[in-house]
């Protein structure tokens, strides 16, 4: 595969090789060439997995040649070509009609899960799939009005959407109160929080305000787990009330959804409608952050983002401009957090660790900060990879019975995060759209947006 | 005045792990600018390769001399930890030196999550627990049938850690490598136009601060004789608080946030309750960053226009 005047060294590679294969070993060595076991004496004990060991340096060493004469000179070739001043036709037409046609995708998604599986197999795929990356893409918009647009790190977000979750779950359980009246109380809820928490950190900045909120995001989670009383402790909460269809609840009974619209009972019908309702919510928050854009409070953000010194010398006042920002994106993490309770109809500390929060923000800067199609399209990779990965049984037959696929999942996510990383720092979508422009809307280049100080 | 004596005792210990955690954060946040978020994981990657060493030395080549047995466990533990962070530095770091702030944190939060659960998947998710590996202790004074007491793995703890702390001291007061590391903290662009290799600086901060977090994997395994993959996100996040509270950048300042870090968490589970000892220490945190931002010892930022 070496290009025309590019002769790949073949000493230097298999010396690198040889060099990779190495430090590989001693790499996995200590952790893959032994496996400490407990025996039937509850003992510790170890096993050796020499074969494991020599097979993964030896992949290691080969991946490292196949670099040498394959990856390297054809990413040395694309160095020397030419840059393409204007986009192209093809690449102008996507970028047109990619909004629409993404919208109309998912509105139809359910008709086409159960019109290729039928009624008893599309639950999980409206499930799983659907929902589950839909909840991402809406706390990911969430986040990315505070990271994204005011350049606030946070790293606590996932304490939002604990206070919606348990908001509903407590107020639900405790008065009775529909899913329609709690939604807007768990997001307000919630976004008083996000003020009450935002105003002592409004002085810091940067790597330090991402650890204060990852504190706080704990803090949270350290009380949920310690107030028993009141959160049930690690238990959480169970039974729920599950949303109703305007009153008509989705059950198998005589007022049951099926029963009043005449259908045969089939609990598909509260997932497409939980698909539909997330669906909303996600779309309202990408429509609120859109025209929010445009407004003085958006356009403050984005100026802030930008440059907070210029901000406040121009009077503008950073101290409300990053509190609205706070409560804007705790209000739609609130949004999300009492959709997740009314869908799970369970609730329990482990679904609000760290791990949340990291991960929410992972896809935000995945996708590109700033930018809302790059956010949901690192939700689709990021969720829908690692819930894709609980379908992978035919690899049973490749590597035996014993091989469980679903334990690969974070594993893979976690390198997936740093692959990204280093192949596009700046997001996966490389264009923003400014919304304040003179005489032409056109995009930009994300290395002239900031990324935010504060 | 004996349960305060004692906690003081047990404070002390557990603030020396994190304080050579700390120096860790402290160090590589200094030279580049970076929460390194993998460096809890590395720690507990560390107290693995310490297990599997410990379990090497005396189940097959039969070693009883306790003593000899952890000396080779620390070298073991420091030696391969370091290749680890070391190679982790190489992959998921060098290649984002000088991008945007945030792609390095990523990268680092994913290598967090992929060490963890490589860990998970390599040697099992259950808790791996050790037969006391250091047993006895001395008894300081007895007062109302409460003994205080100092054990024998409190006091190795202690005096290992004095040493290395000597030592890595040293290593960045005196040596060449050390006056490399405090010129590219201070502007890495002319300390390579003035003849300093800044990459390898780099490495070799990474390489010191793994073998620190080592020292404090070992002594953390020996010290509570148990271990499991996700043992890296407290202590982390934790140590790295020790940082920030000593002033991050600031090398005696991680020591001494450690220390305090330690004491407050034991002290507050002593008298108030032990289940809200981590709300304590990241109040600590909030706190300090809130009315103190550049910490006990370090650096005011100065922002410039």
């Amino acid at each position: 595969m070496a290009a025309e005047g590019q002769r790949v060294d073949i000493a230097r590679a298999l010396r690198d090789a040889g060099v990779t294969a190495l430090i590989a070993f001693g790499l996995f060595l200590p952790l893959i060439g032994f496996q400490t076991v407990t025996d039937i004496r509850n003992d510790l004990i170890l096993t050796t997995r020499w074969p494991l060991l020599f097979a993964i340096t030896a992949i290691v060493g080969a991946g490292r040649l196949a670099y040498s004469f394959g990856f390297e000179p054809w990413l040395n070739q694309r160095a020397l070509r030419p840059v393409q001043a204007a986009p192209s036709a093809w690449r102008s037409f996507v970028g047109k009609w990619f909004v629409p046609f993404a919208i109309g995708f998912v509105i139809v998604y359910p008709v086409i899960v159960i019109a290729l599986n039928g009624f008893g197999g599309s639950v999980k795929w409206i499930d799983n799939f659907g929902i589950q990356i839909l909840i991402y893409v809406m706390l990911g918009w969430g986040l990315n009005i505070v990271v994204g647009l005011a350049g606030l790190l946070d790293l606590g977000y996932v304490a939002f959407y604990a206070v919606g979750a348990y908001s509903y779950a407590l107020l639900a359980k405790t008065f009775g109160f529909s899913f329609w009246i709690l939604l807007p109380m768990a997001g307000t809820l919630a976004s008083f929080w996000g003020i009450l928490l935002g105003f002592p950190v409004l002085r810091l900045r940067g790597d330090y305000l991402a650890i204060v909120t990852l504190a706080f995001g704990e803090i949270i989670r350290i009380v949920i787990i310690n107030w028993v009383d009141l959160t049930g402790g690690y238990a959480g909460i169970s039974g729920i009330p599950r949303p109703t269809f305007f009153g008509i609840p989705f059950n198998a009974n005589e007022d049951g959804f099926a029963a009043v619209f005449g259908l045969e009972f089939s609990p598909l019908y509260r997932t497409v409608f939980l698909y539909y309702l997330i669906l909303a919510l996600a779309l309202l928050t990408a429509f609120v952050t859109v025209r929010l854009r445009r407004l003085p409070v958006g356009r403050a953000w984005e100026a802030l983002r930008e440059d907070e010194i210029a901000c406040r010398s121009l009077g503008i006042n950073t101290t409300n401009t990053k509190l609205t920002a706070f409560a804007m994106g705790a209000m739609f993490a609130g949004f999300a957090g009492s959709f997740f309770a009314a869908r799970q109809g369970f609730i329990s500390p482990e679904s609000f660790t760290f791990l949340e929060s990291a991960t929410i923000l992972s896809i935000v800067v995945l996708g590109g900060m700033g930018s809302q199609i790059g956010v949901a399209i690192a939700a689709i990779v990021m969720i829908g990879g690692t819930e894709i990965m609980r379908e992978l049984d035919f690899l049973k037959q490749i590597f035996g019975p014993t091989f469980d696929p679903t334990q690969y999942r974070m594993l893979l996510f976690g390198f997936a995060m740093v692959l990204i990383m280093i192949w596009r720092p700046r997001g996966l979508i490389a264009t923003r759209a400014p919304s304040v422009f003179l005489k032409e809307r056109k995009s930009i280049s994300v290395d002239l947006v900031k990324e935010g100080h504060g | 005045m004996e349960v305060f004596l004692q906690q003081l005792i047990n404070g002390i210990t557990l603030g020396s792990i994190y304080g050579l955690i700390a120096i860790g954060y402290t160090m590589v946040f200094g030279i580049i600018g970076m929460v390194n978020f993998a460096h809890g994981d590395v720690f507990m990657v560390s107290a693995f390769i310490a297990l599997i060493a410990f379990l090497i030395l005396t189940s097959w080549l039969g070693i009883t001399s306790i003593a000899l047995a952890l000396f080779i466990v620390l070298i073991v533990a420091m030696l391969f930890t370091s290749l680890v962070n070391w190679v982790i530095e190489r992959l998921a770091y060098r290649p984002l030196r000088g991008s945007f702030r945030l792609a390095p944190l990523i990268s680092a939060i994913g290598m967090s999550i992929f060490l963890s659960n490589f860990v998970q998947v390599a040697q099992g998710p259950r808790n791996k627990s050790t037969p006391p590996m250091v047993q006895g202790e001395f008894v300081i004074f007895t007062q109302n049938d409460y003994a205080v007491t100092l054990s024998f793995k409190q006091l190795i703890i202690w005096g290992v850690t004095a040493v290395l702390l000597a030592c890595f001291w040293y290593l960045v007061a005196k040596t060449r490598l050390g006056r490399a590391q405090r010129a590219c903290e201070q502007d890495q662009k002319m300390a390579a136009l003035v003849g300093v290799d800044v990459d390898r600086t780099i490495s070799m901060t990474f390489v010191i601060a793994a073998a620190l977090a080592a020292v404090a994997g070992t002594m953390y395994l020996m010290y509570y004789g148990v271990v499991s993959f996700s043992d890296g996100f407290v202590p982390g996040v934790k140590a790295f608080t020790a940082a920030v509270l000593g002033g991050i950048g600031s090398l005696p300042g991680a020591v001494i946030g450690g220390l305090l870090i330690g004491l407050i968490e034991t002290m507050w589970s002593a008298y108030f309750s032990i289940d809200y000892k981590d709300v304590a220490a990241f109040s600590v945190l909030a706190i300090t960053l809130i009315f103190l931002p550049q910490g006990l010892f370090g650096r005011p930022d100065v922002e410039k226009v």
